[in-house]
């Protein structure tokens, strides 16, 4: 079993919803990454959304898109997020998975960044712009290293999707909370509780929803419905607000710990 | 069938390249305006529809020219021009908005969206939209929105709403960003009428249907003109390639033409400083499909320059990087110095201002010409009119003139204190000093 997988096992024996918060890495830039990533552990996350920053995010909104600009900024590579993750990997102890964009990876050649990110220690990959349809070459040397292919699912995705993408998912599947890009929102779609409910129970792997998700009462609503929950944004813009702060790791954690508060009664 | 239409395959797959490299939520969507295309496309009706508006409404046919002055001021091969800057709106870029805007009617879309670079195709989508009766928004850099600020007003007197881009490089490729992020955003109710023959399928396929006419027409009409269905080689400028692909497409099955792709080659080879794909660039992913992009070591985009905001961007259409492993096009880059050159001779020889973007054709045709026979055929795709240029090549020659450290022409009351292009000295048939 997976780590990640192995993850999602233990929450459901404490009955609970995996917490996955997200980070771009690099931001405000790389030396401060593991310990933004620390406070995150320590205020509560079960698994790490690593952010590759990429110069064209398309399924990002103005709260990732800078926070992009600030990791290319500060000269953030993949080499760098690769041994960043091999040093401190075994020190956080919850699964890694990176979210990337399919350039970065392409650049590098699919089976030389399969072979790098296993030996890193990442334990996942979840690449925005590449469905399964497109996986040809990438899920294979995947699977080869050992690496969980995660995949998304969107309110767009028909019958027919839902099944290729649980098929080529190993891991967890994302569900994307709302046609739409990254960014938190003052209230969650009508149709989200219903619809991650129904995928829940036609999916055979954990499901963990995204996007949009910023207040503790939010968490909890999709706590009800999903095996994990994604906050993105709302951390990614306090990282913002207080790059250039001592406490910054502080107050990361205890934003955490707010968000999983409702994941602890 | 010929073999160009039988490109690409099922899965929007030109060799390599193509593909649909783009988040989940748009997968479904693609899929249906796939079917909703090939449903279209092949139905009488809707083609009937669009012919009349091609004639009645946008001018097609277009002429096809034969450029005599220009031929003899080159002394070689005759050169004829595929007049797409006398199409309504001023380029090309008419037929696909239109055609795109039909089917979005067909599709019972409400909404349209485009991004543009040159403002060509935001006016051409915005135009379309309006005669169409669609609600019609454009995403353009806040750079391209600077240079080509004509454009601007004229889209939203068309009623269009456009929305400036500031974040990357403020150009085609950020537009182009912004335009899928409201895609995805909007999907249910809105159609992204993508300008070039780039992104996800079918959008490669589908532009280059609705643009080859233009290449089916030249052919005819070089055959009444000519007496020949095959020019000796046939040039057009490659943005993200739409021109260049309608006008070849009519040509590929004849191995007589050369095809001739043209590039922005900026202000020279170094990375950020052109747009030359084919010449610097390497195979990689953006904006939905695989094909040659210009890119750093670590996979990030590079920034790119032309003085021609319509061939400013990073990648180029998959199809043309199948016809260039092919061998069957050729692609060649044009710096920002020749374009402008070739634009004051057109415009001085022939009473025609070129786009810009056209300009790096008639470059090409001024390299090549001269070393062809007298017999031989040069047909050059005149994508597009150049009034939307003309500050930016005013402001080309003011810069130039700063950098050469000559000061403004004072024997030349209309140069607004510009020094006026030793190219459209040439050409103007302005008096030289001492010459009268
Ligand atoms: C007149 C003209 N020609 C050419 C182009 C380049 O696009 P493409 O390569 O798709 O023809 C543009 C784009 O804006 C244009 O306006």
């Amino acid at each position: 079993m997976s780590a990640i997988a192995g993850v999602f096992e233990r929450c459901r024996a404490e009955k609970r919803a995996a917490f996955i918060p997200f980070l771009t890495a690099g931001d405000p830039d790389l030396s401060r990454t593991a310990d933004l990533m620390q406070a995150m552990v320590a205020g509560g996350a079960d698994i790490i959304e690593l952010g590759v920053p990429f110069s064209d995010p398309i399924a990002d909104g103005p709260t990732i898109q800078r926070a992009t600009t600030r990791a290319l900024e500060s000269g953030t590579t993949m080499s760098g997020i690769l041994r960043l993750v091999a040093r401190h990997r075994d020190r956080l102890g919850v699964p890694i998975v990176l979210f990337s964009y399919f350039n970065p990876i392409h650049a590098r050649g699919v089976e030389s960044f399969a072979e790098q990110a296993a030996a890193s220690g990442v334990d996942g990959v979840l690449c925005v712009d590449l469905p399964p349809d497109e996986g040809g070459e990438y899920i294979p040397e995947m699977r080869r290293q050992g690496l969980d292919t995660v995949f998304l699912l969107a309110p767009t995705s028909d019958r027919e999707r839902i099944k290729k993408v649980e098929h080529q998912s190993t891991g967890f599947v994302y569900y994307v909370s709302r046609t739409g890009i990254t960014g938190a929102q003052q209230e969650l779609p009508k149709e989200l509780l219903k619809e991650s409910k129904r995928l829940r129970r036609r999916l055979r792997q954990p499901l963990a929803v995204g996007f949009g998700i910023s207040t503790p009462e939010q968490v909890a609503s999709v706590a009800g419905v999903a095996d994990g929950v994604v906050v993105g944004s709302a951390l990614v813009s306090l990282i913002g607000e207080h790059g250039g702060s001592k406490d910054l790791p502080k107050l990361l954690e205890d934003r955490c710990r707010e968000l999983t508060e409702p994941l602890r009664r | 069938m010929s073999k160009a239409l039988a490109r690409p395959d099922a899965r929007g797959y030109f060799g390599p390249y193509g593909g649909r490299y783009v988040p989940e939520t748009l997968m479904q969507p693609l899929d249906e305006l796939a079917r909703a295309y090939d449903k279209w496309s092949r139905k009488r009706a809707f083609r009937n529809q669009l012919r009349d508006l091609l004639v009645h409404y946008a001018g097609r046919p277009t002429p096809l020219y034969f450029a005599e002055r220009l031929t003899q001021e080159l002394g070689g091969a005759k050169i004829y021009l595929k007049r797409e800057d006398l199409l309504h709106t001023g380029a090309h870029k008419l037929n696909n908005a239109i055609g795109q805007a039909l089917l979005t009617k067909m599709m019972g879309k409400k909404r349209v969206i485009a991004e543009t670079g040159a403002g060509q195709h935001g006016v051409a989508t915005a135009t379309a939209c309006a005669l169409l009766g669609l609600d019609c928004v454009v995403y353009m850099g806040e750079e391209d929105c600077r240079r080509q600020h004509l454009n601007v007003q004229r889209m939203k007197l068309l009623g269009a709403e456009v929305c400036p881009v500031d974040s990357g490089s403020k150009t085609l490729k950020d537009a182009i960003n912004e335009a899928l992020r409201d895609w995805v955003t909007n999907i249910r109710d809105t159609h992204y009428i993508l300008g070039s023959v780039l992104g996800p399928d079918p959008f490669p396929r589908m532009v280059r249907d609705f643009h080859r006419v233009i290449g089916d027409e030249a052919r005819r009409q070089l055959k009444k003109q000519a007496g020949t269905f095959s020019p000796d080689m046939a040039i057009a400028c490659v943005g993200g390639g739409s021109n260049a692909i309608g006008l070849f497409t009519a040509f590929i099955d004849d191995r007589r033409v050369r095809l001739v792709g043209v590039e922005a080659g900026g202000r020279g080879p170094e990375l950020g400083e052109h747009a030359a794909r084919f010449d610097g660039g390497g195979l990689g992913v953006l904006h939905g499909t695989r094909t040659w992009i210009l890119q750093d070591s670590d996979g990030q985009i590079a920034t790119t320059h032309s003085v021609s905001a319509g061939l400013d961007y990073p990648a180029v259409g998959p199809e043309h990087a199948l016809l260039k492993d092919m061998g069957r096009v050729e692609y060649e880059s044009i710096t920002d110095e020749e374009a402008i050159e070739a634009f004051h001779m057109l415009s001085a020889t022939e009473g025609i201002l070129p786009a810009l973007e056209s300009s790096h054709a008639l470059a090409q045709a001024r390299k090549v010409a001269p070393r062809l026979s007298k017999r031989a055929i040069v047909l050059v795709n005149l994508s597009g009119r150049g009034d939307k240029d003309v500050e930016s090549v005013l402001q080309y020659e003011a810069e130039r003139a700063e950098r050469l450290g000559v000061a403004g022409d004072e024997s030349d009351p209309d140069s607004g204190g510009f020094t006026m292009h030793p190219a459209a000295r040439k050409w103007g048939g302005k008096t030289e000093e001492g010459a009268s």
